[in-house]
């Protein structure tokens, strides 16, 4: 069988909250990083406070959460965080996160290679039908990234985000089982 | 006479241990991020963990064990490095009907295909049925698990059921098999190998 | 779209916390009923007990993993027996437990209705690939109800349990999910 959590450039490795929380605080002190990320105003958070968070909601360990850290093949480097979440069952269907904390290590191929171990993950150990995302359309870099490992445009919630004095659409993307599972046989 | 000599925890290579909660966790954390092992050993998703994460597993495993009386678990390790290479129980024993359940993993590949899994299961069913009694043990095992399949028909376990497309994994669906032994079947395999 | 609680002599509904615990407390006095439908020793709970079970059950609110279901006729709306579902999510399979704990509705196809019921809820509503339950080898009644539901028997484990000093085994069976579609389509509905 495929190895479901060692990739090209990245395996996906144990999330855990004392060692994540900690690189969060340090990721989460770059603006540019936090503004790719997420959606509402961004505050800085001390590491122990998002690692009370952390342990209250990413180690569930309910059959619909996974959360995994990303770590180099070469230099075992931790350089981000991926994790999925079932919203819904009956539709087997969850959403994908995906951010890359060490900035030395954006567009080189380290995010798509995680992003497609996930759908590996996804498609052949959780036996989901599809995988959904949410990307700003100010993030060019994370589209194609997307698009390169099969996502398609499904949709967009237009003007959502207000940042730097304009109104920004969040983009909604999806990929299928069978889209996926053809890509890569 | 009443053997009460022949150890029960110590075969030619092999020794039977309890959890060691400093040493095990970074081992068995190792394992977890091995998706080949997880895929043998699991019927659930791989599910990478820290050694953190495996130390809190420990704690509730033990306090498990305490409470509901019907588990029991075992480290193994090899005698000559006394490096741990695997882990073996029985568990959901139903003390009515004497039967339990056993599952047994040897975590690294390179440490499997060296017999080392037949010297823990000698070892695992001798607990099962000469010290906790139990006419009966099962096992399930996945149709891809050749190597579990066939460790098991070399101790005498017989295919019982077929759970057809019972699982699914990498793209396609896969039966589940369900192996059962009774007590009287390994003893009287026991004795005739003794004989030889 | 079908009725999925509606078959054709019982319906599906959620008794209180309360009512179930009133039935079962009945229901478990019969030795005969017991030994069918469990493996493990029979025993007489408190009614306070199985309510506070009910309750904290009811408290949880809603789990993908777990269905429970009260069982009633449709004729005289009498409370009957039970079924429950047990579903792993990750491999689309659920586990089907089901009892009448009123004898006069044996072999009367009270059961047969019921499973259909079931089945119909796991496979058109959710969307499951395979559904399997476990019976004792002396369930003979039970075992010609799922056969009759398209079961196939997949294997036996061998003197599982223990009762009155002899051992019997426990019956597997499965259906699949093209299988019970098949039926669909042959019944003409």
């Amino acid at each position: 069988m495929k190895d479901v959590l060692r990739g090209k450039l990245v395996r996906l490795s144990a999330f855990d909250p004392e060692e994540m929380s900690k690189a969060f605080a340090r990721w989460h002190r770059n603006s540019e990083y936090q503004r790719l990320l997420n959606a509402s105003a961004r505050r800085l958070l001390s590491s122990k406070a998002e690692l009370k968070w952390m342990e209250e909601e990413a180690s569930e360990m309910s059959p619909g959460g996974y959360f995994f850290s990303i770590r180099t093949l070469e230099k075992d480097m931790l350089i981000g965080e991926i994790g999925l979440d079932v919203v819904d069952w009956s539709g087997r269907d969850a959403f994908v996160g995906l951010g890359i904390g060490e900035t030395d290590y954006w567009s080189k191929g380290y995010g798509t290679d995680a992003m497609n171990m996930l759908l590996r993950f996804a498609f052949t150990e959780i036996n989901l039908k599809r995988i959904t995302l949410t990307v700003f359309e100010y993030n060019p870099r994370a589209i194609r990234s997307y698009e390169k490992v099969g996502f398609r445009h499904e949709g967009r919630k237009r003007l959502l985000l207000n940042r730097e004095g304009r109104r920004w659409d969040e983009l909604y993307m999806g990929i299928l089982r069978e889209e996926w599972l053809e890509l890569n046989s | 006479m009443l053997d009460i000599q022949s150890q029960l925890f110590e075969s030619a290579d092999l020794r039977l241990g309890p959890i060691d909660h400093e040493k095990d966790p970074q081992v068995e954390s190792q394992w977890t991020h091995d998706s080949d092992f997880m895929r043998l050993m699991e019927t659930n998703p791989a599910r990478p963990l820290s050694a953190a994460m495996i130390k809190k597993q420990y704690e509730k495993l033990e306090k498990q064990i305490e409470e509901d009386k019907n588990l029991f678990h075992f480290m193994i390790h090899s005698r000559a490095d006394d490096r741990l290479i695997g882990k073996a129980m029985i568990q959901w024993i139903e003390w009515t009907n004497s039967n339990g359940w056993i599952r047994l993993g040897i975590g690294a590949a390179e440490d499997r295909r060296k017999g080392f899994g037949t010297q823990a299961l000698q070892m695992l069913l001798r607990f099962a049925f000469a010290e906790l009694n139990l006419f009966r043990v099962t096992a399930m095992v996945p149709e891809y698990n050749d190597g579990a399949i066939a460790l098991l028909r070399k101790f005498g376990f017989v295919q019982e059921v077929c759970r057809r497309s019972a699982l699914e994994r990498d793209g396609r669906r896969w039966d589940l098999y369900v192996f059962g032994l009774l007590n009287e079947e390994w003893r009287s395999r026991s004795r005739a190998q003794e004989e030889r | 779209m079908r009725d999925l609680f509606r078959g054709e002599l019982v319906r599906l509904t959620l008794e209180e916390p309360e009512t179930r615990a009133r039935a079962e407390v009945q229901w478990q006095r019969d030795t005969e009923f017991h030994r069918l439908a469990d493996g493990d020793p029979a025993l007489l709970n408190s009614e306070r007990k199985i309510k506070e079970w009910f309750e904290k059950q009811a408290e949880e609110g809603f789990k993908p993993d777990r269905y429970s279901f009260s069982v009633r006729t449709l004729e005289e709306d009498r409370y009957i027996g039970f079924l429950g579902l047990w579903v792993d999510l990750i491999h689309s399979e659920a586990w089907v437990g089901i009892g009448i704990g009123e004898r006069e509705f044996w072999s009367r196809g009270y059961g047969t209705d019921m499973m259909k019921l079931c089945q119909q809820y796991v496979f058109a509503e959710l969307c499951m690939e395979r559904l399997s339950l476990g019976l004792h080898e002396y369930n003979a009644r039970a075992l010609r109800s799922y056969e009759k539901c398209g079961f196939r028997l997949e294997g036996r484990t061998r003197q599982e349990v223990m009762r009155e000093g002899r051992r019997t085994d426990v019956l597997w069976m499965g259906i699949l999910r093209e299988e019970w579609l098949q039926m669909q389509n042959g019944d003409g509905k």
